[in-house]
């Protein structure tokens, strides 16, 4: 089948998709977009975060199929031809060693910050509780998401 | 397949340099070993045998072939030159050769158009199996009528085991016990358990082989040993090694479970017989049977200590299960052996550690490897023995640390710090969180913050806190007199009229920061801005393991080396071109600084950029630690490690004692380091390493069904690993106590919080419940006897 829908602002057209691919798939398979992460197609990871729509979803549990017409953003789509403030905040924070969790974190810390803009540990907490990293004990992630959201704040 | 190299700023030895992969990383541009493509690629799929231990009677592929899409299926019967492989001991088939001995075990391979076409292709193939009785554990394996299960084994162990079921077993003797025993004033004793379990990289098996014009390979791959990987690929192949290429990929974290082999060989053997390039990627369900876990253990110490609070002796026995093959299992047993005291003097040991074949997953190498079973249980034992005396955990280990100037049980003289005590001082100092720290400002509680979370399953009542500390040891660097070297090339030329540095070394950067470092020396040891860190491939020679805490030890000290070299040269071009102009060019101190040569009086004799020209220097070096030497089989002795490495830790947990639940409030840790070349990096990882910790003491277990053997949790959404609401606050208290005999005087970091952090959260979960809890993970189920 054919899959349009619009990643990171462009319009997307994946061809021959056979109906039990996942979004996940075509976006590394097809799209050329590896950005979002395979470390589990489980669902239980949150390293394939992306937004559809707006929404955090884990994109390997979203159907290539049910995306048909849906804005998607991507890692990819983060920075506008710089770094963001969360994607600059992890690397100076040092939150990110094997950095294969950081796509999906740094997906769901931007939507965090965007409708809380000065969140709590807790909140950040519990926002970024679906998201699971092997490597950093996620001190230095609450560091740089403080600090993005410190920085935004400054930025006004 | 980028191999553009990377190339950063700034950042010399002691400062907290970024990462210079960081922004591929965050921009979603780095190129993990899963994410490679290639024109006219096919995908690659592995058949797994569902039983632990059984004949194969018969393989059908015709089915798998006649799918349209399916270029090749592969068995035993098609490989082509070597049919066993592995680290230490061949004894693990390429592809199963008419039995299987393990659930998950490797039986055929599919190579299709479409990953979906190559998995549906493998489960259509017809494989006859005949069950075969499993043995799990030691009395099943080590029973007169056991199955043997490797019944022709020609390894150096084979000889001095006491069973062929045994894979090594590694006895630590010294003093007298039974005479110590009769001198002792209490005797502590205790059986512990240590569950299985896994590294669980978020990067599964993944990578790309590509079949080449010359009839050789050019392997795409993430893994933590490229010239290990090579010496076992190319005889399976029938390669030469200079027929297969080999270029370190994106690696999404590693932790000792990418040291064997998983796809590598089977990419290649199917790239090679279609002619077209073969990528496989792992599923996080098959990454649970491809790579080996860490040993589950059970534990039996008995010790002695006299009135004053002395240990006087102790006898330990550690039964490892290494599953059906080899893997690490020798040098986990040594570890075990030798540090299964822990960091403590005890003039009286009598110690032994083995391994098993079994039909559970085979098991090896990951972070601690070795130490942290056997940590779990001394330090459980250390607590028994405060508390018998009416001592404090912190005061009677203090009592009994060992120091500089101590000797092991394997005869082995410490010779460098080993600050134990001040470690255990430091933790215990800090301050503790605030009582009832779920509530607000308002008073209501934030459930969050209290065992069980937005299950919102209690607000306070029934929750009791603990605090528990504990303290291990581990060896830094391969031991037992492995010739463990690391080589680096570095070159530097003049680009744009500024000198630049190239280091060139095979060390898997698997996200411990490794290329960082390198850069950070380079920068250090040459006096320039930019260094370009070139990919890592077996172009050059090998850079050992990134595992053992030891690549910024010994890769570290190669890059070091070689930059010597390199000023060495640089040295006599400026003396050859300079040296009539300026008197001081023949003093043997001359230093490479910001980009000039320098006196050690700071006077600028030229710009390195001058002296080099046109021209462009390089060196390449090995460079080794001091040698080790192996244990003796009967009595352990022996100079059997390079470094030791020593963290701490303390635990603050609260126990909803009603349901089980438990949540660890903060996880405090202080380690000696020697030095930090990378400040940033170094908390880094003892926060990594302390959380992988709290994960087996609370969470984390492959269960095994002990009837079948066949593994019941490979997903993450039954074996857990913490999230960000599981860990806590992890304050991080960095000691610099120079090794003299390492680089810089760095001491290897990454895995000895490891090891103390599980036995500190069990101790912390003792004293709010009063269970004596002798098996991690602990589980809701242990807490409430239900």
């Amino acid at each position: 089948m054919r899959v349009n829908l619009t990643v990171n602002g462009r319009p997307q057209q994946a061809d021959d998709v056979w109906e039990g691919e996942s979004l996940l798939y075509v976006l590394r398979e097809r799209l050329g977009l590896p950005g979002s992460k395979n470390a589990c197609e489980q669902g239980e990871c949150g390293s394939c975060t992306v937004r559809l729509d707006g929404v955090p979803v884990c994109a390997c549990l979203v159907a290539a199929g049910q995306a048909e017409g849906r804005e998607v953003v991507t890692v990819e789509g983060l920075g506008e031809g710089e770094l963001s403030a969360v994607q600059r905040a992890f690397i100076d924070a040092g939150a990110v060693q094997c950095g294969f969790c950081t796509p999906g974190l740094l997906v769901a810390a931007d939507e965090l910050l965007e409708h809380n803009p000065q969140p709590s540990d807790a909140d950040i907490r519990e926002a970024l509780s679906g998201n699971l990293c092997r490597c950093t004990g996620y001190e230095k992630i609450l560091d740089a998401v403080r600090l993005a959201a410190a920085r935004r704040g400054e930025a006004g | 397949m980028r191999s553009t190299g990377l190339t950063q700023l700034g950042g010399r030895i002691g400062e907290s340099t970024p990462r210079p992969d960081g922004t591929l990383k965050v921009t979603g541009e780095f190129a993990y070993a899963s994410d490679l493509w290639h024109e006219d690629m096919l995908w690659g799929c592995t058949l797994r045998s569902p039983y632990a231990h059984a004949r194969i009677r018969s393989i059908d592929i015709a089915p798998a072939l006649a799918m349209a899409g399916v270029h090749t299926v592969l068995t035993h019967a098609d490989l082509p030159a070597a049919t066993r492989y592995g680290l230490e001991i061949q004894d693990t088939p390429v592809l199963a050769d008419g039995v299987v001995r393990h659930h998950g075990e490797p039986v055929a391979l599919v190579a299709a158009d479409h990953p979906e076409t190559a998995r549906r292709a493998a489960a259509r193939i017809v494989v006859e199996y005949q069950q075969l009785p499993v043995v799990t554990d030691e009395s099943s394996a080590t029973a007169e009528d056991a199955p043997v299960l490797h019944p022709d084994r020609t390894d150096p162990h084979a000889a001095h085991v006491p069973h062929p079921n045994i894979v090594h077993r590694q006895p630590v003797i010294r003093g007298d016990v039974a005479a110590a025993r009769q001198r002792a004033h209490v005797i502590v004793s205790g059986d512990y358990e240590v569950g299985m379990q896994d590294q669980a990289f978020l990067g599964p098996e993944s990578g790309l082989a590509v079949p080449a014009e010359d009839g050789g390979v050019d392997l795409y791959i993430a893994t933590q040993w490229l010239h290990a990987d090579l010496r076992q690929i190319a005889p399976v192949l029938g390669l030469p090694e200079n027929k297969v290429r080999m270029t370190l990929s994106g690696v999404g974290g590693a932790f000792g479970g990418r040291e064997d082999l998983s796809m590598q060989a089977h990419a290649c053997l199917l790239a090679l017989r279609t002619g077209k390039p073969v990528k496989m990627v792992y599923n996080r369900f098959e990454s649970f049977f491809g790579h080996v876990h860490r040993h589950p253990a059970r534990l039996h110490y008995e010790h002695g200590a006299d009135r004053d609070g002395r240990l006087l002796f102790v006898k330990a026995r550690i039964v490892l299960d290494g599953g059906a093959y080899a893997s690490s299992s020798p040098a986990v047993v040594g570890n075990a052996a030798s540090l299964g005291i822990g960091p403590y003097e005890v003039p009286h040991v009598d110690m032994e550690a083995l391994a098993l074949y079994t039909n559970n997953p085979p098991c090896g190498a990951m972070r601690g490897f070795g130490a942290v079973q056997a940590c779990f249980a001394y330090e459980a034992q250390m607590d028994k023995l405060a508390a018998e005396l009416g001592l404090g955990p912190v005061e009677f280990r203090r009592r009994n640390a060992m120091s500089q100037g101590s000797v092991m049980p394997t005869g082995q003289l410490v010779d460098s710090p080993a600050p134990v005590a001040e470690l255990l001082r430091r933790v215990k100092a800090l301050p503790l969180p605030p009582p009832r720290q779920w509530e607000t400002a308002g008073g209501a509680p934030d459930v969050r913050a209290l065992p069980g979370g937005l299950s919102n399953t209690t607000h306070g009542e029934g929750v009791v806190r603990g605090v528990g500390y504990a303290v291990g040891i581990k060896n830094v660097g391969f031991s037992e007199g492995f010739d463990d070297y690391s080589t680096a090339r570095v070159r530097m030329e003049v680009i744009g009229g500024e000198p630049v540095v190239t280091v060139h070394t095979a060390m898997a950067e698997v996200g411990q920061g490794g290329v960082t470092v390198h850069a950070q020396i380079a920068r250090t040891e040459l006096g320039v801005e930019q260094v370009t860190i070139h990919p890592a491939d077996t172009r050059v020679g090998s850079a050992g393991s990134t595992s053992a805490s030891r690549q910024t030890y010994v890769t570290g000290g190669a890059v070091k080396h070689a930059c010597e070299a390199v000023r060495e040269q640089v040295l006599a071009l400026g003396r050859a071109r300079f040296g009539t102009f300026h008197p001081a060019w023949g003093q043997a101190e001359l230093l490479l600084e910001n980009g000039k040569v320098v006196t050690d009086g700071g006077e600028v004799l030229a710009p390195i950029a001058e002296v080099l020209g046109g021209e462009a220097v390089e060196s390449e070096r090995e460079w080794r630690h001091r040698p080790t030497q192996p244990f003796d089989p009967h009595t352990g002795q022996g100079f059997g490690h390079v470094q030791y490495s020593f963290a701490a830790h303390r635990a603050v947990v609260e126990v909803d004692t009603e349901l089980g639940l438990v949540k660890v409030i903060e996880l405090a840790c202080a380690q000696d380091v020697g030095k930090a070349l990378n400040p940033l990096s170094v908390t880094g990882q003892i926060q990594g390493g302390t959380t992988q910790g709290l994960g087996l003491a609370v969470m984390e277990e492959i269960v095994v069904d002990p009837a079948t053997a066949r593994v019941r949790n490979p997903s993450f959404t039954d074996y857990l690993i913490p999230t960000i609401l599981d860990t806590p606050a992890i304050p991080v208290d960095v000691l610099e106590l120079a090794d003299e005999h390492a680089p810089y005087g760095l001491r290897g970091v990454g895995e000895a919080p490891t090891l103390s952090s599980t036995p500190a959260v069990v101790a912390a979960i003792r004293q709010a419940t009063g269970l004596a809890l002798n098996r991690v993970p602990v589980r809701p189920e242990h807490l409430t006897g239900t």
